[in-house]
């Protein structure tokens, strides 16, 4: 194992308010290569559209089959990519900062987004995936991340995932928000080799209309903490004074954008008036678990709501 | 003479910031019932109007908007689907269209 680069306080922070956080190119050529080396290629004789194809990349691919629940450190063997990957010093830390070292792979998959030629085979209009939370209604405290490792570019042609950064909290039921098209603030990968992208299992995400007349790939990867997730990151010196508060609605008119408080309570372009202000309160709480601080808050938000007297 | 026949439904649905027709659209779907446009997922970047009054100045017609629901013990602070969801039809003659 290489030497950690845990994530800085910002970072979690963004991860909190976000629900995601990127490392653009973090992984060396060599590795990409040796990664898209491991696919392996469907020959085009046998190319019949893209059921067919993904059946045809699985029976020839290397790369690793896992049981699910199996350590992450005994789920790559020594010597190939997605190994090299998990131990780049950036992701190693991302991953004991938000998880553990010491988690579970839940499963990885190879998604891969057709261009037109392959729809046409399936005799199928082609489509952008609609916009889906992963797996199923999942209220938990803890959570699980899913690594999106893109080996190769991906172009704007290329289709790149969509996501909707702060949506992570929302506790819905899978493909049942497929009605929303768009979303105001929605992104679009487009990245260069190598990127990786760390999301909270509920981030809002779809893949994109493949454009290009080549196979977009990414692979992910889902981990589960096997231990209570709580202050695993580099806690460093963010202007936050967590015991005190600071000045509310009436202020001096300056911006405190790097406070801790600021970070957590900023807005998405797609929050509600009133419930834009619960996401504050999802955020608050996230913080309190993954810091073990009951106290904490962030200009008010919670402890407004919890002063009760019974 | 338009009939059932050439007529075809065009569908906006508009999600909006609060539960007024002038609050802002924070998220929007099409569905074209000509089969002109195929409008899919993340096919946009600018809402088709800034409001749901917007959509009624320019002749959609609401059909059906969602109502106001008492939020229930224990599950006050919960967040999930969009709250303010607003149905609005166009109706196009296929012979004029």
């Amino acid at each position: 194992m290489t030497d950690l680069k845990l994530l800085t306080t910002e970072q979690m922070a963004h991860f909190a308010a976000k629900g995601f956080i990127s490392f653009p190119s973090v992984v060396p050529d060599h590795i990409n290569q040796k990664f898209l080396d491991d696919i392996g290629e469907v020959p085009s004789e046998n190319e019949k559209g893209m059921m067919s194809h993904y059946s045809n990349i699985m029976k020839s691919s290397t790369i690793p089959l896992v049981p699910a629940g199996t350590a992450l450190k005994d789920s790559y063997p020594e010597g190939t990519a997605l190994n090299e990957l998990i131990n780049l010093s950036e992701i190693s830390g991302a991953i004991e900062s938000l998880v553990g070292l010491d988690c579970l792979l839940d499963h990885h998959f190879l998604h891969i987004t057709f261009p037109q030629k392959y729809w046409e085979k399936s005799k199928t209009p082609q489509r952008s995936q609609s916009i889906h939370q992963d797996s199923t209604i999942d209220p938990r405290k803890a959570f699980d991340v899913q690594i999106f490792y893109f080996p190769h570019e991906v172009t704007k042609e290329m289709g790149g995932t969509r996501y909707i950064p702060g949506s992570h909290f929302r506790v819905v039921s899978e493909s049942s928000i497929s009605r929303y098209q768009n979303i105001k603030g929605q992104e679009h990968v487009i990245c260069p080799a190598g990127t990786v992208m760390i999301f909270h299992m509920g981030l809002w995400h779809g893949g994109g209309l493949n454009q290009s007349d080549q196979l977009r790939y990414l692979f992910k990867i889902r981990l589960c903490p096997k231990r209570r997730q709580l202050r695993l990151w580099e806690e460093g010196q963010l202007k936050n004074e967590t015991e005190s508060q600071r000045p509310i609605f009436w202020t001096d008119g300056k911006k405190q954008e790097d406070h801790l408080s600021s970070i957590l309570t900023k807005p998405e372009p797609w929050f509600e008036m009133d419930s834009g202000r619960l996401e504050y309160l999802n955020r608050i709480r996230f913080w309190r678990y993954i810091s073990g601080d009951d106290n904490f808050d962030a200009d008010y938000w919670v402890t407004r709501v919890e002063n009760e007297f019974l | 003479m338009p009939n059932s026949d050439t007529l075809r439904q065009k569908v906006l649905v508009l999600y909006l910031s609060s539960s007024s027709l002038e609050a802002g659209v924070v998220a929007w779907s099409l569905y074209d019932g000509t089969g002109e446009y195929l409008h899919m997922p993340g096919d946009g970047e600018d809402a088709p109007y800034k409001t749901g009054i917007e959509a009624l100045k320019d002749g959609w017609r609401l059909i059906q908007a969602s109502p106001l629901i008492q939020h229930s013990e224990g599950d006050e602070f919960r967040t999930g689907y969009f709250k303010y969801e607003f149905f609005f039809e166009k109706i196009i003659s296929k012979e004029h269209d």
